[in-house]
């Protein structure tokens, strides 16, 4: 017995701790290993395509065949194209009419349906088809309602008189880019209107209550409760409408082409063109890497939106 | 009945279009045959997948999947064939032939091997043989498949774009026969729109209609993207008086043909609401197919109208068929293209096509199809008349994406629907030519 006594007080001094017994207990490095495959994930499909499409903006690449660095020389090109500053224009047109109609119509149908009414499940499930619809599809659709010669909204109106020739709508530049706008309108506003269902079924209705025995009107009832409440949601979902309109391509392509005269290219459909149909691939990365700046402005006025307490609370208290 | 050996039917092919053709099983008894004495052997367990343009007329689609079910049956090499709509073929093969990956061979349109010949393999073997059995190649068949004195595609067979009109419509404006020079062609056009039976071409982006119009009016009055050195030399005088023709044209048109794509004119045209468009044949086609009596028989074809320069100016789509060089089983592709190519296979083929088809080798004119239907000879020599991409220039890479991005197009349609004048087109089409050719 004294043995084993004398044999435990003579133990070895304890080990130093090195570093790699420090790591290996750390929660940041377990954590950064949990995190790995999700960085791994987004590092591999998003920012390396997205690394890859910026350099090969400064080289001449072609299709199958590597390009050598040629500097700004695409960009430079780009500045004194008069048909990429068309599509820039038709780009920024088509997101600020599209988005704005979007919101509109999609914030009236979400306090439309957010009414009690009979069926209420069922409409709301009907208001989403337009978004459901695979895009290329209802792009046909459209296509057909828009047809020169074949045009049912020419039709009727020729059948009750008000015209006596087909309207052409996909054949004259401003009669297509409405077109166009209107087609996406109809495509998106579901989204919205059906995110902004979400936000306005979260407002508490003691408000509404409270504000009923103040004796407040539906309208300051809506610009002093629900408004409020509904930033955030909005700031969010405006957001990806921008960006989401911003880089349409399925639409344009399957309605128009970028026709009549590129009146309706928009920046995605002339990169699409440029690259891989014309096989300048340099020159259509230039024009998709043009597009960032838009998209980092839109992202980064309702990320500063959002950090802003004012939006999230609506109260003037930043 | 006739036997058929191994020596018979072999010779038999060559001759085929003279003595008539093989149907059912002599003709895959001719394929087994052949199959043995092919100059190309198929990789052993080869495979072999085939990306095509979609075909616009069935019973070409018929003929082409029996030939290829032939083709299993002899060789034992399956092929999986894929359609892709026209405008959608490139792009396909742009993305395969970037990453190294997809379907073995491309059947494409005009110069699509010349946007990455080094891509593709080389088939001079195949081009050689073809055209040593078959009287050889059109020029323009060579312009097209060749690079660089190498053959990297086969140009299987050209779409004649030709007129499309109505001759009841016609006549009744006062024109016995089609016009044949372009100042009689703008007198029917106008003559046409006042009696309310307008046609129209395409504007919009319409690779093959749209093209082929847009380059026979600038080639008509002489006007050229660039010259024999690849110059550039679109903004001309011939170019100006080419565009304003256009545009006198364009007034005669049906509204709305800058919103047009390759199928417009067609649906249009069979619904009557158009009497003349250009197009290859198979408005025609479909009449017949979709027993509209009448209408086939109203249609008639009719060559391109001269211009200026004195000369046709016709531009036909191409169709040429490539290998990719990432294939696994190149002989057996080749084996492949040698056998669709050969009489047996191309003769009914064509046939079936009612004429949709011009084989780019000069042995084919004597098909029956050419003659049988008086309708179609136009079409006969499309592949002899046609000129290229690129007409005095390069038919490479340059002339594929001035293609692909609608130059020549978008000037034509900048001036006809009123958005710049011609010499702001033509200084707009110069800038972006000279982008691509510098």
């Amino acid at each position: 017995m004294t043995d084993l006594a004398l044999e435990r007080r003579a133990r070895p001094p304890m080990r130093r701790i090195t570093a790699w017994d420090r790591l290996k207990v750390n929660r940041n490095w377990l954590g950064f290993w949990f995190m790995m495959p999700a960085a791994g994930f987004l590092i591999l499909f998003l920012a390396y395509p997205l690394g890859l499409g910026v350099w090969l903006s400064f080289t001449d690449a072609r299709i199958g065949r590597d390009g050598v660095f040629v500097g700004l020389e695409n960009y430079q090109w780009l500045s004194d194209d008069a048909v990429f500053w068309m599509s820039v224009f038709n780009t920024l047109l088509y997101t600020g009419v599209a988005s704005a109609f979007k919101f509109a119509v999609g914030l009236y149908l979400a306090i439309l349906l957010n009414q009690h009414m009979p069926f209420k499940a069922m409409i709301r499930a009907v208001v989403l088809i337009p978004f459901i619809v695979p895009t290329v599809l209802s792009a046909i659709a459209f296509w057909w309602l828009f047809d020169s010669q074949f045009s049912i909204i020419s039709w009727s109106l020729r059948q009750l008189g008000l015209i006596d020739a087909n309207i052409n709508f996909l054949g004259d530049p401003w009669n297509a880019r409405w077109s166009v706008i209107f087609a996406n309108i109809w495509r998106g506003v579901p989204f919205i209107a059906i995110t902004l269902l979400a936000g306005l079924q979260t407002v508490s209705p003691s408000l509404y209550e409270a504000a009923t025995i103040d004796g407040a009107s539906r309208w300051q009832m809506f610009r002093y409760i629900t408004y409020p409440l509904l930033t955030p949601i909005i700031a969010v979902v405006m957001t990806f409408s921008v960006l989401f309109t911003f880089t349409d391509f399925q639409l344009i392509w399957a309605m128009t082409r970028g026709g009549p005269v590129n009146a309706t290219h928009l920046m995605a459909t002339l990169s699409y063109q440029r690259a891989i149909l014309g096989g300048y691939l340099g020159e259509g990365s230039a024009i998709a890497t043009a597009m960032i700046p838009f998209l980092l402005a839109a992202i980064m006025i309702s990320w500063f939106g959002l950090q802003r307490r004012k939006w999230q609370h609506g109260e003037a208290n930043d | 009945m006739t036997r058929f050996d191994r020596r018979s039917l072999l010779q038999g092919g060559t001759a085929l279009a003279a003595t008539g053709m093989l149907t059912g099983p002599a003709l895959l008894d001719w394929a087994k045959a052949w199959a043995q004495q092919a100059p190309w052997k198929p990789e052993k367990n080869a495979q072999l997948s085939l990306l095509r343009w979609k075909r616009f007329i069935q019973a070409e689609e018929d003929a082409f999947m029996e030939l290829v079910a032939n083709y299993t049956k002899a060789t034992g090499v399956k092929v999986a064939v894929t359609n892709e709509s026209l405008d959608d073929v490139q792009p396909k093969a742009s993305v395969a032939a970037n990453t190294g990956k997809g379907p073995d061979m491309f059947w494409g349109l005009y110069s699509l091997p010349h946007l990455f010949p080094q891509k593709c393999v080389d088939v001079s073997d195949v081009a050689d043989y073809l055209g040593k059995k078959y009287g050889g190649w059109v020029q323009s068949a060579q312009i097209y498949g060749k690079s660089k004195g190498k053959w990297i595609g086969i140009p299987v067979a050209y779409n004649g774009n030709v007129m499309n009109y109505r001759k009841s419509s016609m006549e009744k404006a006062g024109f016995k026969e089609f016009p044949k020079t372009t100042d009689e062609f703008l007198a029917f056009a106008k003559a046409m729109k006042a009696q309310n039976t307008p046609g129209g071409m395409a504007l919009g982006h319409a690779s093959g209609d749209g093209n082929a119009w847009v380059h026979w009016c600038l080639w008509a009055f002489g006007g050229n993207l660039v010259d024999k050195n690849d110059k550039v030399i679109i903004n001309s005088a011939e170019t100006e008086k080419a565009l304003n023709y256009a545009k006198q044209l364009y007034e005669s048109f049906v509204p709305g043909t800058a919103s047009w794509n390759d199928s417009f004119n067609n649906k249009a045209f069979l619904a009557g609401e158009v009497h003349w468009t250009n197009n290859g044949v198979s408005i025609y086609a479909a009449a017949k197919a979709q027993n509209m009596k009448e209408m086939a028989e109203d249609v008639h074809h009719a060559l391109w109208p001269i211009g200026p320069v004195g000369k046709p100016t016709e531009f036909h789509v191409a169709y040429p068929i490539m290998i990719m060089t990432y294939s696994k089983f190149p002989q057996a592709s080749k084996n492949f293209i040698s056998f669709m190519m050969e009489a047996a296979n191309l003769d009914p083929w064509v046939e079936k096509s009612v004429g949709y088809l011009t084989p780019g080798l000069v042995a084919y004119e004597k098909n029956p199809v050419w003659t049988s239907d008086p309708k179609l000879t136009v079409c006969r020599d499309v592949a002899k008349n046609t000129l290229t991409a690129g007409h005095l220039g390069s038919v490479g890479e340059r002339a594929a994406a001035a293609l692909a991005d609608f130059i020549v197009l978008d000037m034509f349609a900048n001036v006809c629907t009123g958005r710049e004048d011609a010499k702001s087109a033509m200084k707009m089409a110069e800038r972006q030519a000279q982008r691509l050719y510098r």
